[in-house]
């Protein structure tokens, strides 16, 4: 409390003694807020107004498409798939890395971010390297009828490899700045293992829980490298929204192409809100951590 | 309940946290486990609490083994030092919690709950803090409220982790009478773990000294203070100055100045340390009596109701310090660099064998 308060004062103090030359300030927030226009505001914008181009009229009718809706009933089953598994892993795994100690443990969290590091058309290739016909386990699955790739079941397997990190990254800073001390109350309070998570570490880590899953939640419905790759590109059955612009804008079909886009793009904005609110409430729980120490 | 530790012992990795612990707790006391940082104290306790596995040694309450017993079947109420109230919870919540996670059959109904609550609430004086959030309280009180969420399940055992560390000064003390009357009246079978020799001395029916993972010395605080049983001990509890000697038949030699050392009546011309509180020292002007040993005054330094007085020994500079009453001290009118004489009063002599 005391340091922080301490903190507060140098900072301020910092704004009015030691602070550039407001010419100086000026400019490099002008910098800032131009390449933000130019790099995100200006791309947003031009989705929609392409989006609109030949009126509402013509949008809604993109979207009404059967191999457009097909796209958007893959995307959400995708995610839907995706999402609570990840959410499960990821919380299993934060909890693992934050409140023990076992060996592999380091092995693990660099494990979590392969995803990150590796092109997601290399996470696809490697499904196709296991379940593809020519590969591991092909020839198996085609003696007993089963398709992987090119089918539903490759998409959400590569979309839950991209998506792995997103959910267990967000909560292993967060359950590590809380400790054990918590969980040690309640378990010497007499709760068992199931009653301590529900009551006393998911309400700690539910904010960070939240902006895990909506971050996982828009690359599950915007991943396109790793699904590309496995999905196969049949139309109506095997292409999610992202492959579907892609296609659209492959046959000249503009305004249609970024009619789907903007679906995506509407979901940017969505999940940037709600990520807003989440990292703001985070903050908050951080806050009361800090206080508490 | 009483607790019994059985040979006890701990590593972690390489550390040897705890070494052949043994020790018994009877039934209904207040113990003190005191030592500094890294002595292995707080590991003992999170043993007997469950919270942690020893590698060898048995634990057992009432007689009965619970090594193996899980935390939740142990009965015991913990302390943490920083309190781990559940943050997302009211005060009430935070009480109510060991009562509302039992299981069905044994759960006291809501009105019960309730009424235990506020009792409690009551007991540790923040009723009116109800439906206050952790966050909302002083440390004073959300250590309190701590303690009562503990005693809600009715703990056989209370086992406080460094209850007062996280307090400033007139909290700590307040608090540490507070949990003196508390225990007085409900009588729990208590360890706390400290490293403030003050706090175990005042609080405390017993007290166990811990270093590098071993007992040093147990017994009332009496007892540890006025006879320190190992140098650690001494050094320990309170200020202590040493004076390099030699023991020969029964006497100390230091200096030119022989002081009786009983205790080394059998040595031969040992090296040995001889130690003494910093308030068991007389300054003198005159070398009057026996055993004064002739000093210069350094420094005078007035330390609230005391005045420190910072000697050097004449005969091998070594420097000591003499801790006096105000009103003695009015009346030497000491100066700095003046030759005085200083009288141990009690002085304890180890053989330099014991190593501090």
């Amino acid at each position: 409390m005391q340091i922080g308060k301490g903190f507060n004062k140098a900072g301020r103090a910092r704004t009015s003694n030691v602070s550039e030359p407001a010419a100086v300030r000026i400019v490099l927030i002008l910098v800032a807020l131009g390449f933000l226009a130019l790099f995100l505001v200006l791309p947003l914008a031009a989705v929609f107004s392409e989006a609109l181009d030949k009126g509402w009229q013509a949008y809604l009718e993109a979207l009404r498409e059967p191999d457009t809706i097909s796209a958007i009933r893959l995307t959400l089953l995708t995610a839907a798939f995706c999402v609570p598994l990840n959410l499960f892993f990821g919380i299993v795994a934060a909890w693992a890395i934050a409140k023990f100690s076992f060996p592999g443990k380091s092995l693990l969290v660099t494990l979590i971010d392969l995803p990150f590091s590796v092109s997601p058309v290399v996470s696809g290739l490697i499904y196709v390297l296991i379940f593809g016909l020519q590969g591991w386990l092909g020839p198996w699955l085609q003696e007993h009828d089963i398709k992987i790739i090119f089918a539903i079941p490759g998409i959400v397997l590569a979309t839950i490899f991209v998506t792995f990190p997103f959910v267990a990254r967000e909560l292993i800073p967060l359950m590590e700045s809380q400790g054990r001390d918590e969980e040690e109350a309640a378990l010497t309070l007499g709760a068992s293992g199931l009653q301590t998570f529900l009551r006393v570490t998911f309400p700690n880590i539910k904010w960070g829980v939240i902006y895990g899953v909506i971050l996982c939640n828009a690359r599950a419905m915007g991943e396109f490298g790793a699904v590309s790759v496995v999905s196969g590109h049949i139309r109506g059955a095997t292409n999610t929204i992202p492959l579907q612009v892609e296609i659209l804008y492959n046959e000249y079909n503009y305004a249609a192409a970024f009619a789907v886009a903007s679906l995506l793009a509407l979901l940017a904005l969505v999940t940037l809100a709600i990520k807003t609110v989440s990292e703001w409430k985070m903050r908050q729980v951080l806050a009361t951590t800090e206080t508490e120490r | 309940m009483s607790i019994e530790i059985a040979g006890i012992s701990k590593n972690f990795g390489a550390f040897h946290a705890l070494n052949d612990i043994n020790l018994n707790i009877p039934s209904g006391e207040l113990v003190a486990l005191l030592g500094p940082s890294g002595c292995g104290k707080t590991t003992l306790l999170r043993i007997v609490a469950g919270l942690e596995t020893p590698d060898q040694g048995k634990i057992l309450f009432n007689g009965v083994e619970a090594t193996q017993r899980d935390v939740r079947e142990r009965h015991v109420g913990f302390v943490f030092q920083h309190y781990a109230l559940f943050r997302h919870m009211t005060v009430f919540d935070n009480i109510a919690f060991g009562l509302t996670v039992k299981p069905k059959k044994s759960r006291p109904g809501k009105a019960e709950i309730r009424d235990k609550v506020f009792s409690l609430l009551k007991l540790i004086q923040v009723e009116h803090l109800a439906y206050h959030y952790p966050a909302q309280l002083s440390g004073g009180q959300r250590q309190r409220v701590a303690l009562a969420r503990a005693l809600a399940v009715e703990p056989e055992v209370l086992l406080l982790d460094e209850p007062f560390g996280a307090l400033d000064a007139k909290v700590r003390i307040e608090l540490r009478r507070w949990l003196r009357r508390l225990h007085d009246e409900i009588h729990v079978t208590s360890v706390f773990v400290t490293h403030d020799q003050e706090e175990a001395l005042e609080v405390a029916d017993r007290i166990v000294v811990m270093n590098e993972g071993k007992i040093e010395q147990q017994g009332t605080p009496s007892e540890v203070y006025d006879h320190p049983a190992t140098p650690f001990v001494f050094d320990f509890l309170g200020n202590v100055n040493l004076f390099r000697c030699r023991v020969h038949e029964g006497m100390a030699e230091m200096g030119g100045v022989d002081l009786p050392a009983p205790g080394h009546s059998a040595s031969q011309h040992l090296p040995a340390v001889g130690y003494v509180r910093s308030h068991d020292i007389e300054i003198e002007r005159t070398p009057g009596s026996e055993g004064a040993i002739a000093a210069e005054v350094r420094y005078i330094l007035s330390v609230g109701p005391l005045v420190r007085v910072d000697l050097s020994l004449s005969g091998n500079n070594d420097s000591i310090e003499v801790d006096l009453p105000r009103d003695v001290a009015d009346r030497l009118r000491l100066q700095v660099g003046e030759h005085v004489f200083a009288r141990p009063r009690k002085m304890r002599f180890f053989s330099e064998d014991y190593q501090i």
